[in-house]
């Protein structure tokens, strides 16, 4: 790693700092002299915070787990946008390439009245499992596993319902949404599963259940800005949110009660 | 859920917001075509008869009354769901780059929508309210013998005034940009989302934003300038 490629800069971090749920945040300011540019995000906030142990200092508490893109624990809302400034990215991704020297890197939580913040970035996103608790499943009966292509699905379906899969759950979506809507992701999981045959047979009670969760959270209501698409670090598409919106029309006419 | 669970979830709601709008942009065509024949030149003749048949015809002033609906329908709606939205987000950010990933119209459809709802306000002064609830403007062939205005003098009069040209021009801007992203809006909300199609219909919306705005300023610019007498 490194190469010719590597300079070091410096940079000011702005970073939000509140020590509970309760207790009002405010923003500390840190200088970062000789940063590595082939740092990524995190491991400059490793850095920050060793510093900050070394001082006797409370470390800034951040999520992260995979640090390969793919957990989607990383929440950061950086310089005014969800994972930073570069598109498809989790900020465990982003490097320190990504700015310049001289950079003051504002960096907060997700906002969102149903993601408390619990403390300094780090956010309680289980509203998002309560949603997936509600609907966002297949019943099945358990036993032997059964064979692989017993049903076949065609291939055009099945990548359709992987692109939807792809959604790590990072709620980049909401912050990003000046509603603070969370429909990129819900409809995320209402696709990956009524676009396949295992999953049509509840894909009407999944998707009223899932939206009257995700409404009972108090996320945001959804205007089509496209900013949850642009900002999503897995690209999942606005399709899925027309799709919700018409199963979940077709649903509700199709109620019983 | 029962159906009023429908019209009380965020997909009802924004439903609701689509289909008025969907039923308001039908309006804008009617509305601009029978106002495009002032461009007749012919000192209003033809735009009287239009603009009679639509005072008059009981169709259309029941249709009227369904367009109020409509229209209120989409204002009250616009400003529960704005209100919910603000609480989702008790804490705003302190840096936000919305252009990185948005347009600045798509969030700014209820700033648009309030400045073409103040402007409507004036534009149903002007002409509505005078034609339906005065005895200023002639409804038949008798009222105007007996020397009654007629609407369309009514307009000439209206728009000799430069400021009002001016409100009406500024609020055909809002209202382009309130329908490019408004009309696309309407498709994704009801689930008309496709590969092969929603390109189509974003490109016909742009379109639409543009033209029907243009032509609705043009006329009281053309009125005011003289090019129509």
């Amino acid at each position: 790693m490194g190469g010719t490629s590597e300079k070091m800069i410096n940079v000011t971090v702005k970073v939000w700092r509140q020590r509970n749920k309760n207790e009002k945040g405010t923003f500390e300011t840190h200088d970062m002299k000789g940063v590595s540019t082939d740092m990524s995000f995190l491991e400059m906030f490793d850095v920050l915070n060793e510093r900050l142990i070394n001082e006797g200092k409370d470390p800034v508490a951040f999520d992260h787990d995979c640090r390969e893109g793919i957990c989607g624990m990383c929440s950061m809302y950086i310089n005014g946008r969800p994972h930073g400034p570069k598109n498809a990215v989790t900020t465990c991704q982003l490097h320190m390439r990504s700015f310049s020297d001289g950079d003051t890197i504002v960096v907060e939580p997700w906002r969102s009245s149903a993601f408390p913040v619990v403390k300094d970035l780090v956010v309680e996103r289980a509203a998002f499992d309560r949603i997936i608790a509600a609907g966002g499943f297949v019943s099945v009966n358990t036993g032997n596993a059964k064979d692989a292509n017993n049903i076949l699905i065609p291939k055009p379906e099945a990548d359709e319902a992987f692109n939807a899969a792809a959604c790590i759950g990072c709620g980049a979506c909401v912050a990003a949404c000046k509603n603070g809507s969370a429909m990129l992701f819900v409809s995320a999981k209402v696709s990956q599963l009524a676009l396949l045959p295992q999953g049509k047979v509840e894909a009407q009670k999944r998707v009223l259940d899932m939206v009257h969760q995700m409404d009972i959270e108090g996320f945001g209501n959804c205007t089509n800005t496209g900013a949850c698409e642009a900002e999503c670090p897995k690209g999942i598409s606005l399709e899925n949110i027309a799709r919700m919106n018409r199963e979940y029309v077709f649903a509700s006419a199709n109620e019983k009660k | 859920m029962s159906n009023s669970g429908f019209l009380k979830s965020s997909i009802g709601k924004k439903v609701i917001m689509g289909a008025t709008g969907l039923f308001l942009i039908t309006f804008l065509v009617v509305h601009c075509f029978i106002n495009m024949l002032i461009f007749f030149n012919d000192g209003g003749e033809t735009f009287n008869k239009g603009a009679e048949f639509m005072g008059t015809n009981w169709l259309i002033r029941a249709t009227e009354i369904i367009l109020f609906v409509g229209l209120i329908l989409h204002v009250v709606q616009a400003l529960v769901l704005t209100l919910e939205n603000r609480k989702a987000r008790p804490v705003p950010y302190a840096k936000v780059n919305g252009a990185a990933n948005s347009s600045w119209y798509s969030r700014s459809m209820g700033l648009l929508g309030t400045l073409i709802l103040m402007f409507l306000i004036i534009h149903l002064r002007h002409f509505w309210v005078e034609s339906r609830f005065t005895d200023h403007i002639a409804h038949n062939e008798y009222e105007k013998l007996a020397g009654q205005e007629t609407m369309y003098r009514e307009m000439l009069e209206v728009f000799e005034n430069p400021i009002v040209v001016l409100v009406y021009v500024l609020a055909m801007i809002s209202l382009a940009y309130h329908l490019l992203h408004g009309f696309q809006s309407v498709f994704q909300t009801l689930g008309l989302n496709h590969r092969k199609y929603t390109p189509l219909i974003k490109k016909a919306g742009i379109v639409f934003s543009i033209v029907i705005s243009v032509l609705f300023a043009s006329m009281p610019i053309a009125m005011h300038f003289g090019f129509v007498k």
